[in-house]
């Protein structure tokens, strides 16, 4: 069996966070090169520090400013960095215990070696030049015993931008492969299920309605009806089509099941339901594994489809 | 099953940003408000419920898993739970079962979004490889499927308009409501910018951040209660060869299950008050009739007696809705406490004369998540 198509998927999105009275001090503090606390019901000073007590689940707001300096608790060597780690060279990631604080902060260390490592280990802060209020305001902490650099004044910190990257292979379904290998060279492949007879397209690994795999494989005209479409008048971030564009639901003749698709050649508040429509193909130079081979559908001329015709399919 | 009641409700103000709060802070200010209103305090409460709608939509996986602090849950069963937009819904059924069940006294459920920190557009856009991007968020997903049920139903183009102009306006009744439009009318709903042609922009839920709780419980405590009567939640895949996307087949069950538990045979005539997954304002009609409360084709005759009203024969919404406030992963729970805060009579201005039992109802997904609840005044 030949390995199915793949495509990367990159996934990414700029989040921001409103940071509310507690974390907002954290990071304005990081911010001035200061490392700030809070102090528990039970006496215990939490850094980074919680916005409500893990005993009593109230609100917590006794800050209490801890040292820049601190002892390793634990850590693990990362010998090759991934994207977005605080460093890109060799380094430890480490359960920092601040001096004045009773819990841990998890950061990096830059040092070096694994066999500088050590639990019980003294570490400081090794302060970012360009503070922006993050948690990577800490470049982060260094071997030493030595105080870090002394608190500077900077505004106060209420948003923080946190950008979230993903990248996926997309790996297409081996029954999804034949449907776009069929693409590549301009054949619609559908399947049938063998239990309910219902045709398919795109093919499903198996039929919903049945559970069983729909092995029948069948090809189909680019002919077809729209049953029904939306006219997207709004942009969007991430959007591939400029607006306005008709969406429509197309029902290929001998399908069971519409798919939407672009239709074009017809002025938007011309599209009717039961329209028929047929698909205009890229040059097949373009061609690749993807129903954008059909560059979009055009109405075929022909007499609408009576509504009985594809109401089930709504 | 033992008897269980909603004994307490909070919800945040909506807003389109919340910038002064964390997602901590934001879950808080309605957990807050719930104890105080149920009068319970921490030791009280025995497990938590949260319900959000996908992680895309904040970038934060399990998010319960950091929110455990603030929503009380530190040594107690934390159960997260998962059915897209319908989610406050299931969250309320869910917290539900576990009173009922016995297994639990009083469990908090909470729901929440904070859709400022994304854009959910963009999230439920996203491009896979060999696919045709015509997708265009929600509205785009739901727009053909509008406009099939206008076909089906025969349904006068401005019904839809007449559903947004109610909800905002009852939204201006609602001091917690994201969009306060006590002015609006058809018209300018219909004058209003044609966004997922048939939807416009005034037909459209506002994009919030918002939170909402309620405190369930096996006994009263604070001397009020929304006893729940019924539960019921139905799931269907999101496409399949013949699937009615207009009146789906696991709304259909939900409802048929909900009302036999409940012991209602003419919804119409024994329901006082309904709380209804509305997003975009057709969805009122559309719903109206899965829900049976009104023959296949009839749903917009309802409305468009007025009947759908704060004074109507069955006020649907009269909280504002999902079209006037849209903390996404809350909506459904917003739905089922405003419902609960009906046959308390705790809902102030947005209140329902004489209502004594109320439908809470949400949707989600491709209308493939279905979660409802009945709930009413009378101990069982």
């Amino acid at each position: 069996m030949t390995k199915p198509l793949s495509a990367p998927l990159d996934v990414g999105f700029d989040y921001t966070r409103s940071l509310g009275p507690t974390l907002g001090r954290f990071l304005t503090d990081l911010r001035r090169r200061k490392v700030t606390g809070i102090r528990g019901s039970d006496g215990r000073v939490h850094v980074p520090p919680l916005e409500y007590d893990p005993v009593t689940a109230e609100r917590l707001s006794e800050f209490v400013e801890v040292a820049s300096t601190g002892v390793v608790r634990g850590w693990s060597w990362i010998p090759e960095p991934l994207e977005g780690q605080p460093l890109d060279r060799p380094f430890a990631w480490a359960l920092i215990q601040l001096d004045g604080a009773d819990t841990t902060l998890l950061h990096a260390v830059d040092a070096g070696s694994p066999d500088r490592m050590a639990t019980g280990a003294r570490v400081r802060v090794r302060w970012r030049a360009e503070r922006v209020g993050a948690i990577t305001d800490i470049e982060c902490f260094e071997l030493s015993d030595e105080p870090a650099d002394d608190p500077v004044d900077a505004d106060e910190v209420t948003m923080v931008t946190t950008p979230v990257h993903l990248h996926y292979t997309h790996s297409a379904s081996p029954t999804e492969d034949p449907f776009l290998r069929g693409l590549m060279e301009g054949r619609l492949i559908a399947q049938r299920c063998p239990a309910c007879s219902k045709v398919y397209f795109p093919p499903r690994p198996a039929c919903p309605t049945d559970g069983v795999p729909t092995t029948d494989q069948i090809e189909l005209s680019d002919r077809g009806t729209v049953t029904t479409f939306c006219v997207v008048n709004v942009p969007f971030l991430g959007q591939r089509i400029p607006p306005p564009y008709v969406s429509a639901y197309v029902l290929l003749d001998g399908a069971d099941i519409p798919f939407l698709h672009l239709l074009l050649g017809v002025a938007p508040e011309d599209v009717r339901m039961g329209m028929r429509v047929e698909a205009v193909w890229k040059p097949r130079q373009e061609w690749g594994p993807t129903m954008q081979n059909i560059d979009h559908f055009r109405p075929s001329g022909e007499p609408d489809a009576p509504f009985d015709s594809y109401s089930q399919h709504l | 099953m033992r008897p269980a009641a909603v004994v307490g409700t909070g919800q945040t103000h909506h807003a389109a940003k919340r910038l002064d709060v964390s997602m901590a802070g934001l879950c808080r200010e309605a957990i807050d408000r719930a104890m105080a209103d149920a009068g319970v305090d921490w030791q009280d409460i025995d497990a938590v419920v949260l319900g959000k709608a996908p992680d895309l939509f904040e970038g934060v996986m399990m998010p319960e898993l950091f929110l455990a602090d603030a929503l009380g849950a530190v040594g107690k069963p934390l159960l997260r739970v998962h059915t897209a937009g319908s989610v406050g819904g299931s969250t309320g059924n869910v917290a539900a079962s576990l009173v009922q069940s016995g297994v639990h006294n009083r469990v908090l459920a909470v729901a929440f979004e904070k859709q400022s920190e994304s854009n959910a557009m963009w999230a439920l856009s996203v491009p896979t490889p060999f696919t045709m991007p015509v997708h265009a968020g929600a509205g785009g997903y739901f727009a053909p499927h509008v406009r099939a049920y206008i076909r089906r139903a025969g349904a006068p183009e401005h019904v839809g308009a007449m559903v947004a102009a109610k909800d905002r306006r009852n939204g201006a009744l609602n001091p917690y409501a994201h969009l306060k439009q006590p002015d609006i009318t058809v018209e300018s709903v219909r004058a209003s910018t044609m966004l997922w042609d048939p939807i416009r922009y005034d037909e459209t839920c506002p994009s919030s951040d918002g939170a909402c709780a309620v405190v369930i419980s096996s006994e009263p405590t604070s001397g009020r209660a929304a006893w729940i009567r019924a539960t019921a939640m139905r799931t269907e895949p999101t496409t399949f060869a013949g699937r009615d996307q207009v009146n789906p087949q696991a709304g259909r069950d939900a409802a048929r299950a909900l009302w036999k538990q409940a012991g209602i045979t003419d919804p119409l005539s024994e329901v006082d008050a309904a709380e209804i997954y509305v997003p975009f304002s057709w969805f009122e009609p559309m719903w109206l009739e899965n829900l049976g409360f009104t023959d296949i084709g009839q749903g917009w005759k309802l409305t468009e007696a007025g009947e759908t009203e704060i004074g109507g024969r069955l006020p649907v919404n009269p909280s504002g809705g999902v079209l006037s406030s849209n903390p996404i992963g809350a909506s459904g729970l917003l739905r089922f406490a405003e419902a609960a805060m009906q046959v308390m009579g705790t809902a102030g201005d947005h209140q329902v004369d004489g209502a004594r039992v109320a439908l809470g109802h949400a949707y989600g997904g491709g209308s493939q998540f279905f979660a409802m609840w009945v709930v009413g005044s009378e101990t069982p």
